[in-house]
């Protein structure tokens, strides 16, 4: 009975999402088979970047908001190869490899950045990525096409220069997707997607066991500790971001490759934001994440994302209201696992006062 | 150590850099054809507009809240009572208080909440105020579609759900600050009177209540809480005053706002609303910890001053539109300042 209460307890969030969506999904009327097809397109799409927040969760840096910098490397590589008109496997292949030392660059300024700012990462982080937007604005829609040269006309805005808004990816379009190709039943599976997220994932635990993950995970657990105990603490929390802005930046390209089309000034926005929403959703906190989180998370994000409108019209005859409600709760579920978390440190600094004073106080 | 190395290290790098930016802007205006009465007027009315705004920001930084990134729950406080002032029907002078009579009521109900809020999450203050923001204008989203209105100025004509995203205040309060007493020197320099001095008084309002005793409390609170507990302050009462109080400002902050800008934008509008307060203050000067009256003025004019000119002089220098990207990198640049500072230096 008790392990019982503990397993409700601990899984609350999950919960309290699939029965939100058990009840939205008769509502929208949406056929079963289309939703399945939907959400394992979408699990495809976007476990790469959710995992990406592993490390630095492990870290004990929190949820990475500084994720959207590796998301704009990716993006970067992408434009590149898609002006030099480079298709296919190779396209793809070639644009990660392009994107690799932008990201690495990146994500070890931010690392360095949130060095500076211990204890208060999670909003440094986000701020370096609006900050990191504002750069990543200059190169694309001013650099690229005076300062950097651009093949193709199509790409580049009427006046001459900067990239346009949206940039088809005719040439990479699902590359990844279709190579293994398989359908069952009528549902289309992205084999290769698959088998590379399962590589991500078993690189996730092979990592945790290397020496530098056992590090990240003494960092995470007591900075003084692990200073103590010889591990360079810096330096380990600028590798967990690294790794995780490295992740995020071919976590982007997956995502993009599925799509098939680049909003270049607003894919990479989103990414954090959704990212982050759907590690929650999957039972996550600021300080455990794990690679089941990951992918319930992304499930019963995307299960949301659908439904959600539809739902919403249906029921009081407004698909913008859906629309908002679904934006409200990736807000809301963010906020409140933030709040959580700050709520049960706070329960904790109070309790380890209280154990300080001696018995008798408090106790 | 010289008296100019002093007064940089007082006055913070980044600031002189953004100091000497702003004046080279204002000396090469004429130089590439923009006027500069035109400029300097612009200049002076975003600064009437947004000070408010960014006022706002100071009880919460003193009593340790640190930036108020949920400022846009001060600015949803100030839509309701804009619209429901319309809604009333109620034009002029008076519309416009009662604007700021309704704003004020369910601001200091939502910051009491938000600050209950925050006094059990010390420590993570910033990112959850920021998310509790987003989710809030979220949810009034919702409520701008569902919500009864009924005068015709604001929901859409045939077909359309919900209010306008944006409502012209013209015919309620249209510039009823701006245009009191406002005085007019030469052809393109316009001084708006009553908006400075809506926001003097506020400011002095400010100004006064950190000299009273509950104003020294918060104050204490916010430097050394234990210190405070000591001395018999309230501390998490002062946190919650100060929320409050922030709240407010933000809601006449944003009606100050309208009334000059003209528009009420609901729905997604309040959502980045406090990024630009927060850049302002810091670029005048204040710390995450620590913000005065100087640092609001100083930092407002600075950084509407680098709004107002980048458009026209770098976009006719360069010949592109530059301003959101300059915007963008000076103000996250400079909250990414502030946050990076060590604590001793933030002192």
């Amino acid at each position: 009975m008790n392990r019982l209460r503990r397993l409700l307890a601990e899984n609350a969030v999950v919960l309290l999402f699939a029965a939100l969506i058990a009840a939205a999904i008769p509502l929208s009327g949406a056929p079963p088979l289309y939703l399945l097809q939907e959400v394992l397109t979408r699990l495809g799409r976007n476990a790469v970047l959710v995992l990406s927040l592993l490390l630095p969760v492990m870290a004990g840096m929190g949820l990475n908001f500084g994720m959207v910098l590796g998301a704009m490397a990716g993006q970067i590589g992408l434009i590149l190869v898609t002006d030099w008109a480079i298709v296919g496997l190779p396209g793809l292949t070639l644009a990660a490899m392009l994107a690799t030392p932008v990201a690495v660059l990146l994500g070890w300024l931010c690392g360095a950045v949130l060095n500076r700012a211990k204890g208060r990462e999670m909003v440094t982080g986000y701020i370096l990525g609006f900050f990191v937007n504002g750069l990543y604005q200059l190169v694309v829609l001013y650099a690229m096409g005076s300062l950097i040269p651009m093949l193709n006309p199509e790409l580049v805005l009427s006046r001459g220069y900067g990239v346009r808004n949206v940039i088809n990816l005719t040439g990479v379009r699902q590359v990844l997707d279709r190579l293994v190709p398989a359908r069952i039943g009528g549902i289309q599976l992205p084999v290769f997607t698959y088998a590379l997220i399962a590589a991500m994932c078993l690189f996730v635990v092979w990592f945790r066991r290397t020496k530098l993950g056992q590090d990240m995970r003494a960092v995470g657990q007591d900075r003084a500790v692990a200073d103590a105990a010889g591990i360079p603490v810096e330096r380990t929390r600028i590798l967990a971001i690294v790794l995780s802005t490295l992740l995020a930046c071919y976590g982007q390209i997956v995502f993009l490759q599925n799509l098939g089309t680049l909003n270049t000034y607003n894919s990479h926005e989103q990414a954090g934001m959704f990212s982050i929403a759907a590690l929650l959703i999957g039972g996550a906190s600021v300080t455990r994440a794990s690679i089941p989180n990951v992918l319930v998370g992304v499930v019963l994000f995307h299960l949301l994302f659908i439904v959600s409108p539809t739902a919403g019209k249906n029921l009081v005859g407004s698909a913008q209201l859906g629309e908002y409600f679904r934006q409200f709760v990736s807000y809301g579920v963010i906020a409140v696992a933030l709040v959580l978390y700050a709520w049960r440190k706070q329960a904790g600094e109070q309790q380890a006062r209280a154990a300080l004073r001696g018995p008798g106080v408090g106790t | 150590m010289s008296g100019a190395r002093r007064l940089l290290a007082e006055f913070g790098l980044p600031r002189v850099i953004i100091a000497l930016f702003l004046l080279g802007l204002f000396a090469a205006a004429p130089l590439v054809g923009v006027s500069l009465a035109a400029s300097l007027s612009d200049t002076v009315v975003r600064f009437g507009m947004n000070g408010i705004l960014v006022l706002a920001l100071v009880p919460m930084i003193q009593s340790g809240c640190g930036l108020n990134f949920g400022l846009p729950l001060g600015v949803l406080a100030g839509l309701l009572g804009a619209t429901l002032s319309i809604e009333i029907g109620l034009t002029g002078p008076g519309g416009f208080a009662a604007a700021a009579g309704i704003s004020l009521g369910f601001a200091a109900l939502f910051g009491l909440g938000y600050g209950v809020l925050l006094n059990r999450v010390k420590g993570g203050e910033m990112m959850i105020a920021t998310y509790v923001g987003f989710a809030s204008v979220m949810f009034m989203c919702m409520a701008w579609l569902v919500l009864p209105y009924r005068s015709p100025t604001m929901i859409w004509g045939f077909g359309g759900e919900g209010l306008r995203t944006t409502i012209s205040v013209e015919g309620f309060w249209l510039r009823v600050l701006d245009d009191f007493l406002s005085v007019r020197i030469g052809e393109e320099f316009r001084f708006p009177t009553g908006l400075l001095l809506a926001f003097g008084a506020a400011a002095a309002l400010v100004w006064g209540f950190f000299r009273l005793r509950v104003g020294t409390a918060m104050t204490a609170a916010g430097q050394n809480p234990v210190y405070a507990r000591a001395a018999g302050v309230d501390v998490d009462r002062m946190r919650t005053l100060s929320v409050v109080l922030s709240t407010m400002l933000g809601a006449l902050g944003i009606l100050a706002f309208q009334q000059s800008f003209g528009f009420i934008q609901l729905y997604q509008g309040p959502f980045y609303m406090a990024f630009p307060a927060v850049a302002a203050i810091l670029i005048g000067g204040a710390s995450v910890s620590r913000a005065s009256l100087v640092h609001v003025l100083v930092g407002t004019f600075l950084f509407q001053g680098i709004l107002t000119m980048t458009p026209s002089v770098i976009n006719s220098v360069v010949k592109a539109d530059m301003s959101d990207v300059v915007r963008v990198i000076v103000s996250n640049g400079m909250i990414l300042y502030a946050l990076t500072r060590r604590p001793a230096e933030g002192r």
